[in-house]
């Protein structure tokens, strides 16, 4: 029930003690507002690095060749060997939990300027791929279209090209589509440019430097014959990627004549393990926060419970009164511990409102500073609610505490002492 | 109504103890106006103190009303505090922040009497003492006098049966002094005991009974009939100083 006569005690009291009551808030104000301070930030960061990597899938997983360890089945140690076409066909049909597979074969990027337009030159990282590719790795078209599946059946000569490629390749007023690139000394038609969604990079260089052609094309073109350098999979709902990943390898070893017990020829990794490593050091990060924050809130309802303390002990004569006129003891400790919530609490709330704007404006100046949002670390600084509000309540129940201590001692001594102390 | 029966009261300071009432047997009737007198460190305010209930005795009993007075929780005290007595201090000691009328207001306050009530009862006792137009003031606004009439309208507004007053006087110049002891005596008049504490023989004198306390235990009582006597010796005393 609210009580007016309580409040206007409250108030009175609070009023007549200005600068004490000030100084008792401050440590409340800063500790809340270094708390939503620090998890803003916090979260900003975690924003900002996750954005880079969230349109990846999660449950992807990686494969490549390296030279084999041990001797097996007649194969001398330190055997050179590839992944094949008819790998493909196996998983494809065998291995019920993939969802996407895609084969990357890998130009020849030592090459040095391995593009020729007219007078253009440029060293590009070139790719082959299968159009499921995009879903592991999400790129999006900027302008026109992506490598489909009638360009790997056809094996047509055409290309997806990165915003650098164009820059590097393209006058400012041209547009690229339907013109041609010689990449390796063959012509490609470029039918779409495209967009990196991740920062997440596979096989080296920039993302907005790269040359994506139908797998197919690449191998028949560039005479690979039915050599696989890479694998992108998915893994489908319901099943681990990392389980999936080691079932790949047993499979590919037993394909390949590969010592199943060979840890180094097989390189491969999982997203889903660096993910958890990364949710990990944000979780980190968040507890680290928590801990400095909480840690900075105690030292202010200390602070406040000290102050208190000297404000009851100022005011013992009064209190001595009060209580010579009838006031229980109930009635002072309902006082001042209310006086105290009122305090901290009061703080805290200001704390969090110039704590979240603080927040805001940071948000809207990396707003206008970086339009696109594209590769910054720092990015949306935002106070989660549950936060904001279990800090209120601590608020409330420290504000208690705070003022139960002083109050409690304000009534253990007799009236008459208290109204003698000068 | 005030039964003191060898009431001891000793203040521990440390390893010695300071022995100040020695057994006090004391009674005082609903409607009595008593003054207590004694050198100064007598024990006087002591005494008054264990009669308001804001101070505890080591021996001895102490019936008010009928009712034992001792081992009480505080939330008792409280409540006997509210109902039975009304205090008045030399220092008057009001509440600094808050204006006459709220000062007055304050004991029912804490017997839960809503504001508009309180205040308007506060109103009507600050009349009474002649303080109408000062309700709004606050102490520090007020001269020494104004601010004991205002602490007696606070000890009143509860509808005390006992006003119990530590040197009323002692802040206040001799005019003033005789004012604030009319307003005491027509208090008494309307039958509340009035209790006071004073070290002034013309203050004293006029109570209806005098208590003289000496080494921690009533040296002589002066009853009303031998007050003519006791006001004869004091211009005596007075004469001779
Ligand atoms: N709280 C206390 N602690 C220790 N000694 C006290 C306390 N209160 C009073 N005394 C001592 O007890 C004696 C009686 O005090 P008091 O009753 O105030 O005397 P009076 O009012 O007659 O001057 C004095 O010597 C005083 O110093
Ligand atoms: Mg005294």
């Amino acid at each position: 029930m609210f009580d007016l006569d309580l409040w206007n005690e409250i108030i009175s009291a609070l009023k007549k003690n200005r600068l004490r009551s000030f100084m008792t808030a401050f440590g409340v104000f800063w500790g809340i507002f270094m708390l939503i301070i620090m998890s803003g930030a916090g979260k900003a960061l975690e924003n900002g690095v996750l954005d880079g990597v969230k349109a990846f899938a999660t449950n992807s997983a990686f494969f490549w060749t390296e030279r084999t360890s041990i001797p097996y089945e007649g194969f001398q140690r330190g055997r050179r060997w590839n992944y094949e076409n008819t790998d493909i066909q196996y998983i494809l049909e065998n291995v019920k939990e993939v969802e996407y597979l895609s084969p990357r074969l890998f130009g020849n990027q030592q090459a040095g300027n391995n593009t020729i337009r007219g007078e253009r030159t440029g060293a590009f990282n070139v790719y082959g791929d299968y159009p499921d590719y995009f879903k592991i790795d999400r790129w999006t078209p900027v302008k026109g279209r992506l490598i489909n599946e009638i360009d790997i059946l056809q094996e047509r000569k055409v290309c997806n090209i990165g915003e650098r490629v164009v820059e590097v390749m393209f006058a400012k007023d041209e547009d690229p589509i339907g013109q041609y690139l010689k990449v390796s000394g063959v012509y490609f038609q470029v039918v779409g440019i495209i967009h990196a969604e991740t920062e997440i990079n596979i096989g080296g260089g920039k993302k907005e430097e790269t040359i994506i052609i139908p797998f197919s094309t690449m191998q028949t073109t560039y005479n690979y014959g039915n050599v696989v350098h890479f694998f992108s999979v998915t893994s489908k709902p319901g099943t681990k990627v990392s389980d999936l990943e080691d079932k790949l390898k047993t499979i590919l070893k037993n394909r390949h004549k590969v010592a199943p017990d060979d840890l180094q020829a097989i390189g491969s990794f999982n997203i889903e393990k660096e993910f958890l490593k990364f949710s990990a050091l944000f979780l980190g990060i968040q507890v680290l926060t928590w801990i400095v924050g909480i840690g900075t809130l105690l030292a202010g309802v200390i602070g406040v419970s000290n102050i208190m303390l000297v404000i009851i002990k100022e005011r013992t004569q009064e209190i001595g009164i009060q209580r010579a006129i009838g006031a229980t003891p109930a009635v002072v400790i309902k006082h001042i511990v209310a006086e105290s919530v009122f305090l901290t609490v009061m703080a805290g709330y200001i704390g969090l409102s110039l704590g979240v704007g603080v927040l805001e404006l940071l948000n809207q100046i990396l707003l206008n500073a970086n339009s696109s949002g594209d590769g910054m670390f720092f990015r949306n600084p935002e106070v989660n609610l549950t936060m904001a509000l279990s800090a209120l309540g601590v608020l409330v129940v420290s504000g208690i505490i705070a003022g139960l201590i002083p109050a409690k001692r304000a009534v253990s001594i007799k009236p008459i002492d208290a109204i003698r102390d000068e | 109504m005030i039964r003191l029966n060898n009431i001891h009261k000793s203040y521990e300071m440390g390893s010695n103890s300071l022995h100040v009432l020695k057994g006090i047997d004391l009674n005082i009737e609903q409607g009595d106006f008593v003054s207590i007198m004694g050198s100064s460190g007598s024990g006087k305010s002591t005494l008054l103190n264990i009669l308001g209930m804001l101070d505890n005795y080591d021996k001895g009993t102490y019936h008010l009303s009928g009712n034992l007075i001792a081992n009480m929780s505080e939330k008792k005290a409280a409540k006997y505090r509210n109902d039975m007595v009304g205090f008045v201090f030399q220092s008057f000691n009001l509440i600094s922040f808050k204006n006459a009328m709220e000062n007055v207001a304050l004991p029912l306050y804490y017997k839960g009497v809503p504001r508009k009530k309180r205040n308007q009862i506060a109103m009507e006792y600050l009349e009474k003492l002649g303080l109408k137009e000062w309700a709004n003031h606050m102490p520090s606004e007020m001269s020494g006098g104004q601010k004991q009439r205002v602490a007696i309208a606070r000890a009143l507004i509860s509808q005390p049966k006992i006003i119990l007053a530590d040197e009323p006087t002692g802040a206040l110049d001799t005019a003033t002094s005789y004012e604030v002891m009319e307003i005491l005596k027509e208090i008494n008049a309307s039958g509340i005991t009035v209790i006071i504490v004073t070290h002034e023989h013309d203050i004293a004198a006029m109570t209806r009974q005098i208590i003289r306390l000496k080494d921690g235990l009533i040296h002589e009582i002066i009853r009303n009939g031998e007050l003519k006597q006791f006001q004869k010796n004091y211009m005596k005393e007075l004469e001779t100083a």
